[in-house]
Formats: C-alpha cells, structure tokens, sequence
C-alpha cells in the first residue's frame, strides 16, 4: 500500500495514453504481421503461410529496390551531412545578412514534397527543362535526368538533398552555437587558424549534431517514397524504384496481403540497419 | 405516432416538391412535358419524394463531361430522382479507392468503372447488386454481358462507347509521303523508315504516363487470338505463357523492334500523354500506338485537325488477318448495399437506353460504336472513329484480353516501358510479365498456378 502512495501518479492515469497507443500502433502492427500470412481482399482472407514473403524475394524488381534503396539512403545521407556541416558552419561564421541566408537553406523543407518532385521533374525534362535550357545556353548538352536509366536515381537523390538539406544545416547551427567559447578562445591563445578551428574544435564538439543527422537522414532514405514517386514513378521500368514504392505497387495491384509482407520485410531492413548504427553512433558520442 | 409522422413528412415534401415544380415552370404557363411527368411519378407508390443518390465516377474531363450530360437528361426525366456525382482518380489509384470503400461498406449507390479483369477483382457477388434479370439487358449487345459477368450473372449496363486499341496516324504526313495505311507489320515499319528518313519522328512515345507504353503489346491481341484461338482459356489456365507462345512473344519483340530502330521521339522518357497528344495533332509525329479514347481529348484541344487525323489496327504477319483489337464500355454497376435500389436502377436503365446513348454522344465524341442494340453513331463523328468501322461492319474486331481473361499483371507498364526503352529484350520482357501474371492469378486463387 505504502508503495502505491508514494508514486506521485496514479497508473490510471496512464490509460488514455496507453488506449491510444495501443490502438494505433501494437494493435495495427500485430494485425499487419498476422495479414502478412495471408492472402487478403480487405473482407476475406485465407491463411497461406510465408508464401507472400518468398513470393517477395522472388519478384524481379525487389533485389533492384533493395541496392536503390541502400544507395539512395547512403548518397542523401553523406551529402546531408556534408554539406549541412559545411553550411552550418558558414552560416554561424561573421557574415552579413545570415538570418536571410539561413531562412533561404530552411526554406525548401517547408515545401510540399510532391510539389517539389512535379516542380523538378518538369525542370529536368531532357527537351524543354528549365535546367537543360540553361545548360544549353552555355554550350553544355545536358543529361535526360529521369530518363537515363544510369542517372535517374542520383538525381532524384539530389533533389531530395535539395529539399532536406535545411534541416541538417539548422541541427548543424543549434549544435556549433551550443559550443562553449572557451575552446575558441584557447585556440586563438595557442595561435590556430581557421582550419585548426574547424577540424580540432567544430568537427569534434558537433558530433551529437553529426549523429542526429545521420540518423535522422538515414531513416528518412530507407523508408523514402513520396519524391521518388511524384518524380518518376520508380521508372522508367524499374530503375528508381526503392523498396517503399514496390510495397506500393502492389497494394494498387490489390495484393494486400504480399504488400504488408513487404511492409514487414521494411521494417525490419529499416530495423536491422538503423538500430545497429544508432548504438555504435551513441558509442561513440559516450566515449567523447 | 409514427404514422403521424410520415403523414407529416409526406405532406411537407409534397408541398416542397410542388413549390419546386411551380419554380420550374417559371413564368411560362404550364408546360404540358412536366404536368405529365409530375402525374406519372404520383401514380407509382412513394415516387413523389425527391430521392437522392450518389454516383461515383473517374475524374479525367471526359468521364465527368459524360456523367454530367447524362445526369442532366436523367434528372429531366425523371424529376423526383436527383444524383449527387463524386470524382475519384483513374489508374490504380482509382482501382484502391474503389475498393476500399466497397471494402468499407462506403460506396455510392451507382459507380462507373472498368469492365473486364478489373471488375472481377471487385468481389461482385459480395459488393454488387445482380441486374441479371432487369429489362434493359436486352438491349444490350451480347458481347458487352460476358466482360461485367461474374458466375453467370450480370452486374451492370454500358457506360460510354466502345474503344479500340490501335495507332493513330496524321493523314497529311501520310498524304505529302505517298504512304498507304498498312496491313501488314513489315508495312508498318517500312512506312516508319520512310517517315524517319523525312526528318519526322515516325512512332510518338509518352513513357512518362507509363500505362501509354502498354499499347503496342495490348493491341497486338488479335494478331495473338488470330494465331491462336484459344489463348486466353488456355492463358487462365496455365497452360500458355507470353514468353512461349510464339504469336504473344511477337507482341513484346514488335515494341523491341520499334526500340531497336529509334522510332520513337528522344525525349519520349520524359513525354505526357497530353504532350504525345499535340505531337500527333500537329504533325511532329506520324504514328501513335494509343487506344482511341483519346478521340474526345483530340477533339476538344485540336478541334481543327481532327480530319486529318486517321486510325488502324495494329497490324500482323499478314493482311488477310487484320483486325482490330477492342475495348469493351465500362460498367454502370449498383451497390449492393444500396438503400435507394429502385433509383439507381432506373439511372441504370436510363444509362443503357437510346436516350441515355444520345445524352452521352452529344456530351463527348463517341470513340467508337456504342455496345446497345440499335444506337448509331451520330453524322459528325471523328475521322479516326470512321476509319475503325469498317473493321466492326467485316466483323474483324476481337475483344482485348483483358476481357477475356481474368488475369492482368499490373506491372505491364513498368515491363514494357523497359522493352521500349531498350533496358530488356522483347523475350526478358516476356518473362518477367508471365511472373508478373503468375503473382495475379495466385493472389487471386485460380485453378492450377
């Protein structure tokens, strides 16, 4: 009894919450693993066994889904961190007008994805592109962007640097400003330059920020889905299609059962390469 | 109480229905047209409340142009029955919209949608309300019945006009270069290299819709069922395979073919069917593999150039067997669930009748014959809907496949954007679509996959 009192709330109190949630999420993840299982029409369905899941590997497409989808996370991700870094540090330096500056790199983040993916796709059209036009005035012929099976999914990926690179750069800005001017101070007593400042200071101290960022990009490439489709549908054929928009083709088939197989087998990818990474990233950071 | 009630309800909707009607005639002394009509409805039981129902139908301009024109003569008809029109997305966008909300038990009483492999994956038995046995059936072409037909019962009346599968060509290209439209595949190209050599693109690709890149495979099929009559039962059953069957593989090495030589616009990666549209209009481009529902959309934008603009069947191996590939309506279907059953009916009715069909041609350009007895075509057709019939008057037409067979992969656009692009040969293209097939048919159950 005397126990109970001493917590200062109630476990009643945990139950809207708890209501919620396992409403939303154990609830529907539960059923998604059982309908996997299943061949389903939304109203019936008859019990099949793991015949979605191999049927799942064997699709043509899905081995190209899984190398675009790693490739895709990979190339967003280190360019993110790049260039958020390189960003965030200029934008923190003593330059002129940087509040305008960085609400510009924030601004293409508030966007809507898809008007963004229609936007670009029109602007990398091979003919009458806004980005090919220009190339031509200056004597470059331009690449068919979405059309080259070799280059379609880089671009796609640029774009979505395009479009996220913002929110690095301001995790980047919090992170260095949050750096204590001591460090500074000492560099400049021992004489460094700017580089040293950068590469044994900013480098260094803004590893929480590099690991938010990783993480974050990571996981937002592996389970990408809205630009790649407003792009390019996964085509032309199958060349930019990652493992998101596969699952998606074959709910609009009506294969709802081997769709959630594939949601399943998303969610562990995502699972198996993000949790692994985030401890060694956490390692890391705690040995600092 | 409750008798009190509807002896209420029925005397305000009356007197509302009457202020309705007094508003409707207008100044004009009593028109005689809606006396009678107001008298005939008060003669059957309930008719004098307005009744309204919801009616589903896909947003591309054509489809609403039509509900809309249809809709307006229904309600003319019959005053009493107002219906309520909702858009939803074509594709396969629209095929998950659709059946989700018949999953969800949320559908609008009457919905327009394919007929063919597509509405067997509706679950008709369970979804859709039987219109076997209603009267209008006789007036329907038999042809149409089979493809909106589930374990031998109908589910819906014709809606639009039939279509065809085919290419599209610019008359005047074809006039300045002496060409004559061809009956053969070998024609086809020879014609193509001269249109090449003319400095014009001789077959228009919009890859960038993807599902436009389908049509040179899906309307080779009656080159496919004239070398082998019983492909598609045989296809249902397992028994023949795009890849094996030597006439289908032809279907997928003929878009290679056209690949191979560079037939096709540079950019038509990143070309719209709209795009494809004007190049065809304008002369840019000689030929379009396209089905001929794109009648209307060349009508409305390019009104001017629509005589110079021709159409003919996909051609085979050799003229004696040329024929046309066609498109069956889609289906006016009822939901089973329905509360306003006897109303959706009567649109139904009125959607399968000769005065439906006149509404319907005189709201968007017919793209082909209509699939009701004794409806003709009105005189100002297009030329390209001219040029298909004489292939339904020498009864050379066959119905696509997906009529006539349940299965469809639905990654045939992706697979024959790859063979149109050069990514696989017409055979790897074949073999990943009987994949594609065999994942359908056993998420769908069939027999022996």
């Amino acid at each position: 009894m005397a126990k109970v009192f001493k917590r200062t709330y109630s476990y009643a109190f945990l139950i809207p919450a708890a209501i919620i949630y396992l409403l939303i999420f154990i609830f529907p993840t539960i059923m998604s693993f059982f309908f996997s299982l299943t061949r389903w029409n939304l109203t019936s369905w008859t019990f099949i066994g793991l015949d979605n899941f191999k049927m799942f590997f064997q699709e043509a497409s899905l081995l190209i889904g899984f190398k675009n989808t790693l490739i895709y996370a990979l190339v967003t991700c280190v360019l993110k961190v790049v260039l958020g870094l390189l960003l965030g540090v200029f934008l923190t330096s003593k330059i002129r007008a940087k509040g305008y500056l960085r609400s510009v790199i924030f601004f293409p983040t508030l966007l809507s994805t898809i008007a963004v993916g229609i936007t670009f796709s029109m602007m990398m059209h091979p003919t009458q592109g806004l980005i090919n036009t220009a190339l031509a005035a200056i004597g470059i012929a331009g690449p068919d962007w979405l059309g080259d099976t070799r280059i379609a999914l880089l671009s796609v990926a640029l774009v979505d640097v395009w479009k996220g690179v913002g929110f690095a750069t301001v995790i980047y800005i919090a992170g260095i400003l949050s750096i204590p001017q001591e460090y500074y101070e000492a560099l400049e007593m021992d004489g460094g330059g700017a580089f040293r400042k950068f590469w044994n200071i900013i480098l260094p101290l803004s590893r929480p920020a590099t690991n938010s960022v990783i993480i974050l990009s990571f996981i937002g490439g592996l389970r990408s889905f809205d630009l790649v489709w407003a792009m390019t549908k996964g085509g032309p054929g199958f060349t930019t299609d990652l493992i998101a928009s596969i699952i998606y083709k074959q709910y609009q088939g009506g294969y709802y059962g081997l769709a959630t197989a594939g949601n399943v087998i998303l969610f562990i990818v995502v699972t198996a390469l993000a949790l692994p990474l985030y401890s060694y990233l956490n390692r890391k950071e705690a040995e600092l | 109480m409750s008798k009190q009630t509807s002896k209420w309800v029925a005397g305000i909707s009356t007197s509302v229905l009457l202020a309705g009607v007094l508003a409707g005639c207008g100044t004009t002394s009593t028109s005689s047209g809606d006396t009678k009509g107001q008298a005939a409805d008060s003669g059957s039981k309930k008719a004098d409340e307005k009744v309204t129902i919801s009616l589903l139908i896909d947003n591309t301009q054509d489809s609403v142009n039509i509900a809309k024109g249809i809709v307006a003569a229904f309600e003319k008809k019959y005053p009493n029955i107002h219906v309520e029109q909702e858009t939803r997305p074509g594709g396969g966008e629209g095929d998950n919209i659709v059946k989700t909300r018949l999953a969800t038990g949320d559908m609008t009483d009457v919905f327009f949608y394919n007929s063919g492999s597509l509405m067997q994956a509706l679950n008709p038995e369970q979804n859709l309300l039987d219109l076997t046995s209603e009267p209008f059936q006789a007036n329907v072409i038999d042809s149409f019945k089979p493809t909106v037909s589930s374990k031998g019962k109908i589910y819906a009346g014709p809606i639009g006009s039939t279509m065809a599968g085919g290419w599209f060509y610019n008359k005047k290209i074809y006039a300045d270069l002496g060409l004559s439209v061809p009956k053969t595949w070998a024609e086809l190209m020879a014609n193509s290299e001269k249109i090449k050599a003319a400095g014009i693109t001789p077959v228009i690709g919009s890859y960038k819709d993807d599902w436009t890149s389908q049509l040179v495979v899906l309307a080779d099929y009656y080159n496919v069922q004239a070398a082998n009559p019983k492909f598609a039962d045989e296809y249902t059953a397992n028994k023949v395979k795009y890849a094996t069957d030597a006439g289908a593989l032809k279907s997928f090495e003929k878009l290679e073919e056209i690949a191979k030589k560079g037939y096709m616009n540079k950019d038509f990666l990143a070309t719209t069917y709209d795009a494809g549209l004007k190049m065809l209009a304008e002369g840019k481009g000689a030929q379009y593999p396209m089905l001929s529902f794109a009648t209307p959309a060349l009508g409305q934008n390019f009104p001017d150039k629509m005589k110079d603009i021709g159409f003919f069947a996909q051609p085979g191996e050799s003229a004696a067997t040329n024929g046309l590939t066609v498109w069956m309506p889609s289906g006016a279907y009822i939901y089973k669930a329905t509360k306003h059953a006897e109303q959706a009916k009567k649109f139904v009715e009125f959607v399968a009748s000769l005065d439906g069909i006149a509404a319907q041609s005189a709201a968007s350009m017919p793209s082909g014959p209509y699939a009701i007895k004794g409806a003709k075509l009105p005189d100002n057709v297009a030329q390209a809907v001219k040029e298909m019939t004489p292939y339904f008057d020498g009864n050379k037409t066959a119905p696509a496949l997906e009529f006539v067979s349940p299965i469809k992969g639905s990654s045939l656009p992706q697979i024959t954007t790859e063979v149109g692009a050069g990514i696989k040969t017409g055979k790897q293209g074949a073999e990943v679509y009987d994949k594609d097939v065999e994942k359908q048919a056993k998420q769908l159950g069939l027999q022996g996959w």
